[in-house]
């Protein structure tokens, strides 16, 4: 593996009495696409605020690019930001907005213009020098601010919630253009944001984070198929939830009770499970398919229900399954209509069968550790 | 201009500005605002020592005033002690200003609520209340000029910074902290933050609270009243004693000057800023 590029060692930050950031530690690797996710107020911008210095941490070591940043302030980091806000300066124009950070550390006049020259028609903003930010749309806003960054070509570019400001078209077109920026430049991205599917679409390594803590870093497939925990398994996707208890284990698989019915339900387990212990079974909306109550005996993993609502989302349709057994229970499945040919009848009210693979079904630690 | 009224077409707020009555209000405001104004400056140019009714065209009156050196004196004076007295405020309001943006400090509000008391003082109490601090402290009352003009400039900082203070803070709260924090993460050092950043932002208040400041130690009565001596006769005070005497045209003529110097500071104000503005964006 290559060397990182961030090294985060039990990283705390209080802010009186409350934690943001608990003992984190993380290592982002060199030219690596690397998101940080999580609800708000989940810490993930003071470990940005703190990675680019506006924050002092209490205790832990920064180290980027093998220096100790302890007492490099802000403006002599390696690293550059995309805020949030944009954060264009309003009396000057686009071309100064990107010239400001060469200017200010002395790069010769020439230099200056033609590296923003560079960098306008890598972000595709040519022609729009003499612009002032209040004549720009909200994209090109977006695209003068990552421009102005990338033109220190740092060894890290810190992005903060770059495209919520964006409409949703916009947004996606964005996300594609950030990837490939990322891609064309080497440069190391860390992106931090609220939206999952932003950081799944655009990351090589995701760290979800909740309570000022690091829940999981994984690759996005490894997030979204195997999480290690409920609020991973939660955040990332849409997943059902259901107490269980460990009853069997037969190599991979093992096997559970859930008090909904007698059935008992296979999963493939983790290592360090054990039996009588009490877990959660989590089964994502779109693994699961519907059949009519008929064919009852066919299946391994299966529960009887009825359908409560159905939400129609153009590609797929959103299934609210009631668990009979346990009026509380309303399982989600998704059902995408290319093959749901057979199902084009279910109805609300309607009595149905859920089922499921085993090797589609997750185990997870009930508690949130 | 007459309009068309039809009762039936529902009107838009922005409408009100063609109906009559509006328009009326609208002149009489002016009227009321600014035809003493005319009249003195067109009476500036009366033939006429009594200066009661129009006799006819002259500057003799300007040429009058120009050579009066009391009125000359008291010019510069004005002048020197408004020059000053923006400096001090403009300093003074700025970190007023600052520290009641930027720090949390126990009993702020009380703070702020003393720092901005002079606005709402009557002028007379202040002017006492210095008559009686100045004597008290036994300031020196033969000092050469411009030294002699101090106490006057001190007690115009005293009324004039609040002012500067707030407008400046009213800036303030608009400024983007992640501006600053975007400079100094592009490389800038804390003074390069400050000229590139800060101070344009807050440029439109500086000079506006700047000329706000000028012009009320330039017209300032009450209070230069009771802090001038018989050296240091500003403006006002020279016009005062000289309706005290007769009201000739001389009189209105030196007004007219006053009046023009406040508009051309005000024009070369907005001209400063203008051209600040349009000279950025060329690297």
């Amino acid at each position: 593996m290559k060397n990182p590029i961030i090294k985060i060692e039990g990283i705390t930050k209080k802010f009186g009495i409350k934690n943001a950031l608990e003992e984190i530690d993380l290592s982002i690797y060199e030219g690596e696409f690397f998101a940080i996710v999580g609800p708000s107020g989940c810490g993930k911008t003071t470990l940005l605020r703190v990675l680019a210095g506006f924050e002092v941490p209490d205790s832990g070591l920064l180290f980027i690019d093998g220096e100790n940043m302890r007492s490099i302030p802000p403006n002599r980091r390696p690293l550059n930001i995309v805020f949030q806000s944009y954060a264009l300066f309003p009396h000057m124009t686009v071309l100064d907005n990107i010239a400001f950070g060469l200017k200010v550390t002395g790069v010769p006049i020439k230099e200056c213009y033609q590296r923003v020259k560079m960098l306008l028609k890598l972000v595709k903003l040519s022609g729009l020098d003499h612009r002032f930010p209040h004549q720009l749309s909200g994209g090109q806003l977006q695209r003068v601010a990552l421009a102005r960054a990338l033109v220190k070509r740092p060894k890290v570019l810190l992005l903060d919630e770059p495209l919520s400001a964006l409409d949703a078209k916009l947004r996606n077109e964005m996300r594609q253009e950030l990837v490939r920026l990322q891609k064309s430049m080497g440069i190391t991205f860390i992106l931090v944001t609220h939206d999952q599917q932003e950081a799944l679409s655009t990351a090589d390594r995701i760290a979800v984070m909740n309570n000022g803590r690091i829940k999981q870093v994984a690759s996005p497939t490894n997030l979204y198929e195997s999480p290690s925990n409920k609020f991973v398994a939660g955040f990332i996707g849409s997943i059902n939830l259901i107490k269980c208890e460990v009853r069997q284990i037969e190599g991979e698989l093992c096997a559970v009770t859930t008090g909904l019915t007698k059935d008992l339900f296979s999963i493939k387990g983790k290592n360090e499970i054990s039996v009588g212990q009490s877990y959660l079974m989590g089964v994502r909306p779109e693994k699961i398919q519907l059949t009519k109550l008929t064919d009852i005996d066919q299946y391994d993993n299966k529960l009887a229900g009825i359908i409560n609502n159905i939400t129609y989302l153009g590609r797929s349709s959103m299934y609210h399954v009631k668990v009979s057994g346990d009026e509380n229970i309303v399982m989600n499945v998704s059902m995408s209509h290319s093959d749901r040919s057979e199902n084009i009848d279910l109805c609300i009210g309607e009595s149905v069968l859920m089922h499921w693979t085993a090797g589609s079904a997750l185990l997870l630690e009930d508690h949130d550790s | 201009m007459k309009i068309k009224n039809n009762d039936k077409a529902p009107k838009v707020s922005l409408d009100y500005f063609y109906q009559w009555w509006f328009k009326v209000i609208l002149c009489v405001t002016f009227i009321f605002l600014y035809a003493p104004i005319l009249v003195l400056i067109i009476f500036s140019f009366n033939d006429s020592r009594r200066n009661i009714t129009w006799r006819g065209f002259t500057f003799k009156y300007y040429e009058k005033a120009a050579l009066n050196d009391g009125l000359i004196d008291a010019f510069i004076n004005s002048l020197t002690i408004g020059i000053f007295n923006t400096l001090g405020s403009l300093i003074l309001g700025i970190l007023t200003a600052l520290l009641l943006w930027r720090f949390r400090f126990p009993f702020k509000a009380v703070y702020e609520g003393i720092i901005l008391l002079p606005v709402v003082m009557p002028e007379i109490c202040i002017g006492v209340a210095l008559l009686v601090f100045f004597n008290q402290i036994g300031w020196a009352n033969n000092l050469p000029w411009p030294l002699s003009l101090s106490k006057i400039t001190f007690a115009h900082i005293l009324f004039s910074f609040p002012f500067v203070a707030i407008i400046i803070r009213a800036r303030l709260a608009t400024f983007n902290l992640e501006q600053e924090e975007a400079a100094f993460d592009l490389g800038a050092s804390p003074g390069q933050v400050f000229t590139n950043v800060f101070l344009p932002h807050i440029r439109p208040a500086l000079i506006v609270s700047g000329l706000i400041a000028f012009t009320l130690s330039l017209d300032d009565f009450v209070i230069t009243f009771f802090t001038s001596g018989p050296d240091t006769i500003t403006v006002p005070i020279k016009i005062y004693s000289m309706v005290r005497f007769s009201v000739t045209p001389e009189v209105n003529a030196a007004s007219t000057i006053l009046l023009l110097i406040t508009l051309c500071a005000a024009g070369i104000a907005l001209w400063v800023h203008r051209a600040k503005i349009s000279r950025i964006g060329k690297l």
